[in-house]
């Protein structure tokens, strides 16, 4: 007779109506990162993939190389460098229709440019010449978004939307380990599984919220884990290796387009540089643990994979830096330019129609514009 | 205009819920991408039933209850926003709509000037604000500075049943966030109205002058909108008695401010007082006054002078009657304004 059986035992009995609404496991994430490359299944992945992807990690690279720069030169305020990201920026890039939204943060950008974005539309929040370069509509690219994780619940809107209108749109949101603690991840998540919009989540998880590390910032065995909870399933996946997180944001974005809702991605990765230029990772992180992952490069990974299908070689590489380079070089000689800037645009979009309080100040200032260029004037002769 | 016959179009009591809830409806009817989400909006109608029968009338995919989260819902809204659609937000009370500041501030009010201009946030977001119905504690805030303080956003407060439904049509019609205070004490204040023949509000951003002045002995403007708008005008007409002259002005919306029809009247009256519910401190009155003091100062006779709540959190419902400003302390204001009396040279020669 076990304790339970005893007369007057308690007996625990389920509250009236209960019911478990799903099975868990298969929302759970693997235990280990999801790879293909160095695995056999390498061998599946189409050799035009690979090559793209390669093409776009050396060039990402070296925008990432390039824009960090620009900060040094005063032209760019502050740049959220994404080197070692990479593989995460690219997949995400190409993985979407034409028709699919991006929905990135402002340390997005290569994913932006990868899309199609030019790179000094998707710099100009980070020059500081206006808050967004861009029609967001032109490339469905949504404006880089600085406050974290309040993009997640726009993607959710966006895609129910599209959902209510019977278009078979989808949309991908990017967001940080950091950004996984804000209550809007959870609400938009919440949201998104419950209306099972078709939405896929990228967590790209690369070590540190500015300084604080992931045993800082949850204690979930995974952020993926935390897919379960919400009811949609949650993949965790190498972020280093391109091919991986391209797959897997693929079946991602593929089951939502086919009415099979949400999904959580976990890319584990690993920010190389500081949290942007004005910060000082070596405070808070031992320079052996920058060399481990360097040691786990993403372009490197792609490559020997590459080499392994004699899909490139060294005449193959070099085509791929040049290619790059001239894009650096393109950047950096139109970023060199001084942006043309009307002070009087500022009133100009507030609203749909300017309102008479500031039509007034339009006024003051469009004075104060003529004042000067009248001293200005003064000066010159 | 000629009217088919049978067609419901007599003037008949209705409340302001009921003109709200009209207001949805014929807007919904009237243009497929307006879509209503809130928190019990669907099958219960909203817990003061504004929304009554649109789920049923336009399904749930127009109108839907969404989790409870405000911040989800007002995000999901700027989402849908951005795909064309023009949503319609329930924030349940006024300090319910607090979790979803950030997205209001962020994003709502300055997604247009981000991408200069191509992604307007057609948003409509309904709180149900201020005191006055015996609510406990965050059921009876005057959020409105908070509104009124952040640039891009569009601040409206019906103090009418015609109003109510008039400027509810304008804000779901605009392409800019709006946010729409609804006086909860005044939900079920009754008028004559028809709901087929709708009369026309002026665009937002226009005041009114309700009981225009009849050139008594001394005359004042009180400077009003929402719940303290049927104070005022009770005031008026128990200072009438006392042989004063008093002007309301139903400001309608604080955003766009009415600096014409508001300063017109001061410059007729010569005297101001600001009514609202709002705590006085950094309230609302003491922009009005300001802008009054601005553009008006030969022409008044004494300073301006706010009734507000007082600056206290919201209080109990057992004793609000004591913070909400009521017809008596309008009255003391209105009693002070008469300064020359003490100060001027011509009284002091007296």
């Amino acid at each position: 007779m076990t304790v339970l059986e005893q007369p007057g035992a308690y007996r625990p009995t389920p509250p009236p109506g209960w019911q478990p609404r799903v099975d868990a496991a298969p929302l759970l994430p693997d235990t280990e990162p999801y790879r293909v490359l160095g695995t056999a299944a390498a061998a599946d992945v189409s050799p035009d993939l690979l090559t793209r992807l390669h093409r776009e990690l050396v060039r990402g690279r070296r925008y990432n190389a390039q824009a960090t720069a620009l900060t040094r030169q005063g032209r760019l305020a502050v740049y959220p460098s994404s080197t070692g990201q990479e593989a995460c920026q690219v997949a995400a890039g190409l993985v979407l229709e034409d028709r699919d939204w991006l929905f990135p943060s402002y340390r997005d950008t290569l994913a932006a440019v990868v899309r199609g974005l030019d790179p000094v539309d998707a710099l100009t929040l980070l020059r500081g010449d206006w808050h967004s370069g861009y029609d967001p509509h032109a490339h469905r690219v949504a404006p880089l978004c600085t406050p974290l994780a309040t993009q997640l619940p726009h993607a959710v809107g966006l895609a129910h939307a599209a959902r209510l209108k019977g278009d078979d749109v989808v949309a991908l949101a990017l967001v940080g380990d950091g950004g996984t603690s804000e209550g809007d991840f959870h609400e938009a998540l919440n949201f998104a599984a419950v209306w099972h919009a078709p939405v896929v989540f990228l967590v790209q998880n690369n070590g540190f919220a500015i300084s604080v590390p992931l045993a800082k910032q949850t204690a979930a065995p995974s952020l993926a884990h935390k897919a379960v909870g919400y009811g949609m399933p949650g993949r965790l996946v190498d972020g280093n290796d391109a091919a991986a997180v391209h797959q897997v944001l693929a079946e991602a974005v593929h089951r939502a387009r086919g009415g099979g809702g949400p999904t959580l991605v976990e890319a584990v990765t690993y920010r190389i540089d500081a949290h942007t230029n004005a910060d000082d990772a070596t405070r808070y992180r031992p320079d052996s643990e920058v060399e481990a992952w360097r040691a786990h490069d993403p372009i490197t990974l792609l490559e020997d994979a590459l080499r392994d299908r004699s899909l490139l070689d060294d005449e193959g590489v070099r085509a791929a830096r040049e290619s790059a380079e001239r894009f650096a070089a393109d950047l950096r000689t139109r970023m060199h330019q001084d942006p043309v800037l009307d002070p009087m645009e500022l009133f100009e979009h507030v609203y749909a129609v300017r309102t008479g309080q500031l039509r007034e100040q339009a006024a003051q200032l469009r004075a104060e514009l003529d004042a000067e260029a009248g001293e200005a004037g003064k000066g010159e002769r | 205009m000629t009217t088919a016959v049978g067609a419901d179009t007599a003037r008949k009591p209705a409340t302001m819920a009921q003109a709200l809830g009209r207001a949805l409806r014929d807007a919904m009817a009237a243009d497929p991408s307006v879509h209503v989400l809130g928190e019990d909006v669907g099958t219960l109608g909203g817990v003061f039933r504004v929304t009554d029968g649109l789920a049923e009338e336009f399904g749930e995919d127009r109108c839907t209850d969404t989790p409870l989260a405000e911040a989800g819902i007002l995000g999901t809204a700027v989402g849908m926003a951005m795909y064309g659609l023009r949503p319609v937000v329930e924030m349940q009370f006024d300090a319910f709509a607090y979790p979803s500041f950030e997205q209001l501030v962020s994003h709502v009010a300055r997604m247009r000037n981000r991408t200069r201009g191509a992604m307007p946030m057609p948003i409509t977001v309904r709180v149900p604000y201020g005191g006055g119905i015996g609510g406990v504690e965050h059921h009876s805030d005057s959020s409105e500075i908070y509104y009124m303080a952040t640039p891009g956003l569009h601040v409206v407060a019906p103090a009418t049943v015609a109003d109510a439904y008039g400027l509810l049509r304008a804000a779901i019609a605009s392409d800019d966030p709006v946010i729409f205070l609804e006086p909860k004490r005044l939900y079920w204040s009754k008028a004559d109205w028809s709901a087929d023949a709708p009369e026309r509000v002026p665009p937002i951003g226009r005041a009114v002058v309700r009981g225009p002045g009849t050139g008594g002995r001394r005359a004042a403007t009180l400077i009003s909108y929402g719940p303290s708008v049927p104070v005022c005008l009770e005031a008026a007409e128990a200072a009438r008695g006392e042989g004063w002259d008093l002007e309301v002005v139903d400001l309608r919306s604080l955003v766009p401010f009415d600096d014409e029809t508001v300063c017109a009247s001061v410059r007729r009256t010569g005297r101001a007082v600001v009514v609202h519910e709002a705590a006085g401190f950094g309230g609302p009155g003491g922009e009005i006054a300001a802008r009054v003091t601005e553009r008006c100062f030969h022409h008044l006779e004494a300073p301006v002078l706010r009734v507000a709540g007082f600056d206290i959190p919201y209080p109990p419902p057992m004793l609000e009657r004591h913070h909400l400003p009521g017809v008596d302390r309008v009255l003391d204001a209105v009693a002070r304004l008469q300064w020359e009396s003490e100060w001027t040279e011509g009284s002091a020669a007296r």
